[in-house]
């Protein structure tokens, strides 16, 4: 059996949401809100009438890394704080492939860190969905570098954490990704639509989850999101998309409910653009090398003449 | 062999030491002869000492053999550090009698030209960068080197550039030569190049050169690497001739994104391989272990260098053995080859790639830093002569809950699934797995799926060709080494058993999973063995005592220059008088 040359993405007739998911039980806790992004995912590649057999979901490490091993498609659970290069590489091997990155905030800000901006900056045709509980929730309750000030942690003192939030909202857009999102992981209607045009974007998507920890995280709760969920673009605050530097100020607030008792918990599309995406400058190198459908042999060796 | 001359030039890094040899080996291809260079340089990018060393004959070289019988010494720290080397019957050219930076002793027998390199480039052609150019003028008119050879180099070398660029390096020869003719018109020069002869049909490439090349041969579509010394050539060289392939060249932000990049190609079924150095082979450890459990075909080439840590980034070792064969947490089976020469590094990184598409899992290829920089003319590749292996993809599944992608099998290996091939989707992961490939952590699971990773290489040892042998069953003295150690002995061997003593060789190019029935036939056909290597603890002679019945004697070099055949040579005499076997030995 030989790799076929070209493969089908979409299916013709479109499969259920279900369809999309694997016979193995997740592990999670009972109230976990990735439970909701799963559902939401599987229900997006229906949407996107994707070939389970064509797309691949690549995770790292961590409580939302094992996303991957309950959908229906290929997969990659790789190394914590991986998942980011491992789906760089699957996508530049078979470009026609979608690549999903379904990682936490820890794996994909903490050791991961050093790796998210590279397919933004190089606006990689592939989508980053971070499952932001605030937590590193699989080794029992360490703070993450989008845990709120004063969250308790195991390596933390009993003072909490020490650190401001980072804002990933702010930082993906000036990495340079080209659709940059925040969504809830309880309001399925809007995940949902943010994870299809995150899906069907032509270039770096990234959409940041607030999937909230049952279990350590007793700050950032369902009941705390539920009455401050704001919706940026259907309130009209935030509708020039392609606009950065208002994306940027938009993206300033984005703890401000941190600090206010009345401000709300913004969800919405941040930003939104056209850019050439890195593949097809990838094929003008082939191009330039003069790659043909036969390998030249002759005209490899021919420059290692003596 | 009729002809055997080595030229050495030395001088400071940045002056023209490197590219004179290029071209003294260049023209001499273009004559037919055969060559190897060997060179060195500092990790800085300018100044320090450098050297390029041509060896030149009409017979295949094997090494680049003991010293050099011509040294061109471009400055006082070249001749300081080569003196004590300036033996009777070599000859020396150096920068004087006035202009350089250094006054000459007399030494005996050792025949002395002095040519003002750097005066007649900074005086004459008011250009201080001809110098190198002056000095090879010097060299073809005392030596007869062919000219026309030579200056066709040098025209392909900076036509680029344009034509007056090349009449200017012209003028320069010429005016190397002139001095020679004026100022040694009745010299008897001990050395001279063999006339020229037809061309052979033969490529130049470098031991990274010949990587990337044989990675395109073997089929690799994807090389993603992050720049470390000295493995960042093989992927300069792979940019123009992968991408022309239809494969991708990718940087990464660090060894560990490479070889992540590297598990994702190959995943969707892209044969793939990385390039690094020990620092890199450090990072990558974790990876190398995913790559392990979720069995996905990579290749690393390692380009060793001195280490640990930043270590000497330019110089020669042969340290990373361990890392390769052993390193990262678990039991994490892979394979270890090992290239001794430049063709080598096109046949075992075809190898290297077959391996991993057959086994499905990491596989190491070893090199080193003075074998990434060793030139040598090789014929031209046939590529129908090479055998090309790809995984075993599985067929198309009715069901993708049902396809089993880490079936049990009596090979140990189950057929693969990829994108695009209906039903064969599977979520690979690095935790421990069912046949389905579900994480599973039951006894039964675990001891099945552990013993299955392991059972694909019980076989391997057969699989892969037999080792070479030199000498008869019965010599006093058996010589087991590996990577460029091979090309060394094998030369210091004919010396030795042209003397008539009777030494044998084992040449093994896949170190790891061991080779042990052959390791353990050819000791006992001798009557002692040695593993000479360029590490301090004997690193492939610790795993030969580990993984077989035979304890070697370690001969140990660690200086960060590689063995020469004169020392494997003494080395060798030195057992063959001892009744009573040394457990160690070695030299500095």
């Amino acid at each position: 059996m030989a790799l076929p040359a070209v493969i089908n993405v979409h299916v013709e007739e479109p499969l259920k949401a279900k369809d999309y998911r694997s016979d193995i039980t997740p592990t999670w806790c009972p109230g976990c809100g990735d439970f909701g992004v799963v559902s939401s995912l599987a229900k997006a590649y229906a949407d996107q009438k994707y070939d389970p057999s064509a797309v691949t979901t690549v995770s790292g490490i961590g409580c939302s890394s094992r996303l991957p091993l309950w959908m229906n498609s290929f997969g990659i659970h790789s190394c914590h704080g991986r998942a980011v290069p491992v789906a760089i590489g699957a996508h530049l091997a078979r470009p026609e492939m979608p690549v999903v990155v379904t990682i936490g905030d820890g794996d994909c800000f903490a050791i991961g860190g050093g790796h998210i901006m590279h397919p933004a900056r190089r606006n990689m045709n592939m989508t980053v969905i971070v499952m932001d509980n605030g937590t590193f929730a699989l080794t029992k309750n360490q703070t993450s570098p989008l845990s709120r000030t004063g969250l308790p942690g195991t390596l933390a003192s009993d003072l909490g954490n020490l650190d401001e939030p980072m804002n990933p909202i702010e930082m993906m857009i000036t990495y340079g990704a080209t659709y940059v999102a925040q969504t809830y992981s309880a309001n399925a209607k809007h995940m949902g639509k943010v994870i299809n045009e995150a899906l069907a974007h032509q270039g770096f998507s990234y959409v940041n989850i607030l999937s909230p920890c049952p279990t350590y995280n007793k700050v950032d709760t369902f009941a705390y999101f539920r009455p401050r969920i704001h919706d940026i673009n259907e309130a009209g605050e935030h509708t020039d998309l392609s606009n950065r530097a208002a994306a940027m100020m938009k993206a300033s607030e984005l703890y401000q409910h941190h600090h206010s008792e009345d401000a709300p918990v913004p969800v919405g599309v941040y930003y939104q653009a056209q850019k050439p995406v890195y593949y097809e400058k990838v094929k003008q190198v082939q191009e330039f090398y003069g790659m043909k459908e036969t390998i030249d042999w002759d005209n490899i060796f021919d420059r290692y003449k003596p | 062999m009729a002809i055997d001359l080595t030229i050495k030039v030395a001088g400071e890094g940045g002056e023209g030491v490197i590219s004179s040899g290029d071209f003294i080996m260049q023209a001499a291809t273009r004559s037919g002869m055969e060559v190897m260079t060997f060179k060195s340089f500092p990790a800085e990018i300018k100044g320090g000492y450098a050297l390029s060393q041509v060896r030149i004959s009409d017979e295949k070289i094997l090494s680049q053999g003991d010293g050099f019988d011509i040294l061109v010494a471009f400055n006082g720290e070249a001749y300081e550090v080569n003196k004590p080397l300036l033996k009777p019957g070599t000859v020396m050219v150096w920068d004087g009698p006035h202009g350089g930076d250094f006054e000459a002793e007399e030494h005996e027998g050792v025949q002395m030209f002095a040519v003002p390199m750097s005066d007649i480039a900074k005086n004459t052609l008011k250009n201080y960068i001809a110098k190198n150019m002056v000095a090879m003028g010097a060299v073809i008119e005392l030596f007869g080197l062919p000219e026309d050879s030579l200056k066709s180099s040098i025209h392909d070398k900076f036509i680029k550039k344009g034509q007056a660029i090349v009449d200017f390096n012209y003028q320069a020869i010429e005016l190397g030569r002139q001095w020679i003719r004026d100022n040694y018109p009745d010299r008897d020069v001990k050395y001279t190049f063999p006339a020229s002869t037809a061309q052979k049909d033969v490529i130049i490439l470098e031991g990274n050169q010949a990587i990337s090349v044989g990675a395109v041969i073997g089929g690799a579509k994807f090389y993603g690497a992050y720049p470390i010394t000295p493995a960042t050539s093989v992927g300069n060289h792979l940019v123009d001739i992968m991408h022309q392939t239809g494969g991708v060249v990718y940087q990464t932000e660090d060894e560990i994104s490479a070889l992540a990049t590297v598990i994702g190609a190959s995943f969707t079924g892209k044969k793939a391989i990385t390039a690094t150095a020990g620092p890199g082979i450090s990072l990558m450890q974790e990876l190398i272990g995913l790559a392990v459990m979720s069995e996905v075909p990579i290749v690393v080439a390692d380009v060793q260098r001195g280490g640990p840590s930043t270590g000497m980034p330019t110089k020669h070792d042969q340290s990373d053995l361990f890392a390769c064969a052993l390193g990262g947490h678990g039991d994490a089976p892979r394979v270890v080859l090992a290239a001794a020469n430049v063709q080598d590094c096109v046949d075992l990184t075809v190898d290297a790639l077959n391996l991993a598409e057959k086994y499905q899992t990491p596989v190491m290829l070893l090199s080193d830093a003075s074998l990434s920089i060793q030139t040598e003319a090789i014929p031209r590749p046939n590529v129908a002569d090479y055998e090309i292996v790809d995984r075993d993809f599985a067929k198309p599944q009715p069901d993708p809950s049902i396809f089993n992608r880490y079936q049990i099998t009596d090979s140990g290996v189950s057929p693969m699934g990829a994108p695009g091939i209906p039903g064969t989707n599977y979520a690979a992961t690095g935790l421990e797995h069912a046949e389905d490939s579900g994480p599973r952590t039951n006894p039964e699971t675990r001891n099945a799926m552990t013993e299955k990773r392991w059972r694909k290489f019980d076989g391997i040892e057969d699989a892969y060709k037999p080792i070479e042998r030199e000498g008869e069953d019965g010599d006093d003295l058996g010589i087991i080494c590996w990577g460029m150690t091979q090309s060394v002995t094998r030369e210091a061997v004919a010396r030795l058993r042209a003397q008539g003593h009777k030494v044998s060789a084992l040449y093994p190019k896949m170190l790891w999973p061991m080779p042990q029935k052959q390791i353990e036939a050819f000791a006992k056909s001798v009557k002692k063995v040695v593993v000479p290597e360029a590490n301090y603890q004997g690193q492939f002679a610790d795993l030969i005592k580990m993984r077989t019945n035979v304890v070697p004697i370690k001969f140990n070099a660690y200086r960060g220059e590689p063995l020469i055949p004169r020392e494997i040579e003494a080395m060798a005499l030195e057992l063959l008088k001892e009744e009573a076997p040394k457990a160690r030995m070695a030299i500095h």
